[in-house]
């Protein structure tokens, strides 16, 4: 594909849609589907209907967040709704074609709700019921990530045009503003005011970096967005670059990811090719590139300063704020850092409005969150969720409880830095601030369900192991402190604990996240003390008896 | 390994990287997927290639958990230990490895066959509890079936042999 203008963007939109005149089935293919062995069934599909001589289509898709349903396939014949197969064998894809090839309808077995069902797209009318409503996650399962034209087919670099044709930076901030949109890697930083800030640092260069390196164990949202969307991310990445004035964008992921830096690097040679990358992009005085940097599994990289020090080719330590980013970031220059799931609404929100977004959600918390529900769930996966929903109608009715049936004992979000929430506060809506009163916080969005046969002891000692491992070493309230609690902590499981523990944990927790000098160390006594503060009585229930 | 074909594969990873800004990382990633680590020698070639004091190279690679300094065997048994998979039961899982294979997590087995390690999350949790052995992913394992993966592995080398 040559270089695009604005008129081949608006002549290729839709295409496929109105030629799609026969059956055409997509095969779910990120990390979560390959695992399952959606290989294998793609290539059992294309060679049944090869030998039969069939003229249908079989496309890769990503993940449509049935995590636990995979390998995922989609049948759309003209004319009907699409239905969708969950945990598909080669054997079964072989039959469904031979089905429909030979008796033209579709089997009944093995189908799952498909995407219409489960979510309401961005767009789309208000639906009722606790339904997911897809705005980061509508492509995902829908296009295939590999083919940019299936992208632009679906609206994809129309917020670009837009905002290149008829928005100058200050208007795109302020239509950010009014969407009320906040940074979803965890903090729920006001997006605009970030935006705004960085633009108006005065450096040499500026730069934007999208943070890839998703650390909490047990969320994956962001690279089902990075595998099965790419190029809204990399759109949202040149509007971020435009607004805030920078030539350089980096995207930071995790080397634990492969396929996703595999078809992030794939969409930016693409849109490279297109002329949506390089110099005077769509024909505007704008010219923006993009590389691409690898973490190597250090947690505390997820903190600003130290994910920069790693972009950098650094041991990546972080150093104490202010100065932010922003005023001086990577290499000394002013540097605006998003995370993977905010970059992807920023396109949404400029094409649809910064009304239309706060229309969605409740309060402060505007627009949608991606979840990674997993742990003892019944239907573990991603779910996208308007903000404001409650927690049991997530659990419950969106995922189904518990894959045993029995009584859900705690939700925990916000991973090692996040906490406990019993299952009497699941009628608390997923809002900012509604978690932190709880004692926990929104996070990146891993929510993980327990059962009555999980021990919050266990968990308290999982979270905080993972910290002091992960701990820079740098400060020593972080260091030393987490060793500490861990040491107690340890005690305390193994049955050796004693009354005055539990008081001396908590006085060094309360340290930690006053002193510690980044987010690892300040957040990392999180998950024990909402333990304590919930479940303190399974912590006694281990101390050694007090003498008589 | 064959001296002068390491020396090449450096010069041509630290070519690619040299010029451009904030490199080193790219540069070792690139190393430790041509050599499966980051061998010493490979290593004082890429300060020099690169120009940047060996110090700081080593400083890099022990801060980050991804890079080796070893190499870490044929097959690489990864068991995740990600939230999602620890409810699961990834570490019985990962004690039935070490059981198996006769090494600890950490350790390379004496004769070069396997390695067995903890993984932080490969991002797979709806399908917990994940182990990798290499490339290949598998999903909701048990006891059982990663029994049965590790035995195909271990014949597939005694027939080699």
């Amino acid at each position: 594909m040559g270089r695009l203008t604005l008129q081949d963007l608006d002549a290729r939109q839709g295409v496929q849609i109105q030629t799609f005149d026969k059956p055409w089935i997509k095969v779910g293919m990120s990390t979560c589907g390959l695992a399952a062995g959606a290989d294998a069934v793609f290539n059992a599909l294309v060679e049944t209907i090869q030998s039969r001589s069939l003229d249908w289509r079989v496309t890769r898709t990503g993940c449509a967040g049935m995590c636990s349903m995979e390998p995922l396939v989609e049948f759309r014949v003209p004319g009907e709704s699409p239905v969708m197969y969950g945990e598909m064998t080669p054997e079964l894809a072989r039959e469904l074609v031979t089905h429909f090839a030979d008796k033209r309808s579709l089997p009944d077995d093995h189908r799952v709700p498909g995407l219409a069902e489960l979510a309401q797209a961005a767009g789309d009318p208000p639906r009722t019921g606790p339904r997911q409503y897809r705005i980061v996650m509508r492509n995902c399962g829908v296009i295939d990530p590999e083919n940019i034209d299936e992208y632009i087919d679906r609206g994809g670099y129309q917020a670009l045009k837009k905002v290149l044709s008829s928005m100058t930076p200050e208007q795109v901030i302020e239509e950010l503003k009014t969407s009320g949109l906040r940074g979803r890697g965890g903090a729920g930083f006001p997006v605009w005011s970030k935006w705004k800030m960085t633009r108006a640092s005065i450096g040499d260069e500026h730069f934007i970096i999208c943070n890839g390196d998703e650390g909490d164990p047990g969320a994956y949202m962001d690279r089902s967005v990075l595998e099965g969307d790419p190029h809204a991310v990399v759109e949202g990445m040149i509007i971020g670059g435009y607004v805030i004035g920078a030539q350089t964008g980096f995207f930071y992921i995790r080397a634990e990811y492969p396929l996703a830096i595999e078809r992030i690097e794939k969409a930016i040679k693409q849109a490279r090719a297109a002329g949506l990358l390089g110099s005077n992009i769509l024909g505007a005085n704008f010219s923006f590139n993009i590389e691409v940097r690898l973490g190597a599994g250090a947690f505390v990289c997820g903190e600003e300063t130290a994910l920069i020090a790693s972009v950098e080719g650094k041991r990546g330590t972080p150093s104490p704020r202010p100065p932010y980013p922003s005023v001086r970031g990577l290499w000394k220059q002013p540097t605006m850092i998003n995370n993977v799931e905010t970059l992807a609404n920023i396109t949404q929100v400029l094409l649809h409005g910064g009304r239309w977004f706060a229309g969605i959600g409740s309060g402060k918390s505007t627009g949608t969150k991606v979840f990674a529900v997993t742990g003892k769930v019944k239907y573990s996966g991603l779910v996208e969720i308007p903000m404001g929903m409650t927690l049991r109608e997530v659990v419950e009715e969106i995922c189904g409880g518990t894959a045993s049936g029995g009584p859900i004992k705690a939700v925990q979000t916000g991973g090692p830095s996040g906490g406990l929430i019993p299952a009497d506060k699941l009628d608390t809506p997923i809002t900012y601030e509604h978690l932190q009163q709880l004692g926990s916080i929104m996070g990146s969005g891993g929510m993980i369900v327990m059962d009555e046969t999980d021990s919050v002891v266990e968990l308290s000692r999982f979270y905080l192991g993972f910290c002091v491992d992960e701990s820079c070493g740098k400060c020593a309230p972080c260091r030393i402190g987490g060793t500490q609690i861990l040491r107690l902590l340890n005690n305390i499981a193994d049955g050796k604990g004693k009354e005055e523990d539990l008081v001396t944990i908590r006085r060094m927790a309360h340290a930690m996240q006053k002193a510690s000098l980044c987010g690892l160390g300040q957040t990392a006594p999180n998950p024990i003390l909402s333990a304590l503060r919930y479940y303190e009585h399974e912590f006694r229930e281990r101390l050694v008896p007090a003498h008589k | 390994m064959n001296e002068s074909a390491t020396k090449d594969d450096v010069v041509l990873i630290a070519k690619r990287w040299k010029n451009k800004r904030g490199s080193l990382i790219m540069a070792l990633h690139g190393l430790q997927n041509r050599f499966g680590y980051v061998p010493r020698d490979a290593a004082m070639e890429l300060a020099e290639q690169m120009d940047v004091p060996l110090a700081r190279i080593y400083e890099v690679i022990t801060f980050y958990n991804y890079f080796k300094l070893k190499s870490p065997g044929k097959h690489v048994v990864s068991v995740c230990m990600g939230t999602a998979c620890y409810l699961k039961g990834a570490p019985k899982l990962l004690k039935h490895a070490s059981e198996s294979l006769n090494i600890s997590p950490g350790e390379t087995s004496a004769d070069g066959e396997f390695h067995l390690q903890m993984v932080r999350c490969v991002g797979c949790c709806g399908l917990a509890p994940v182990v990798t052995e290499n490339e290949t992913l598998l999903a909701k394992v048990t006891v059982d079936s990663l029994e049965a993966h590790l035995c195909k592995c271990k014949n597939k080398e005694k027939e080699k042999a």
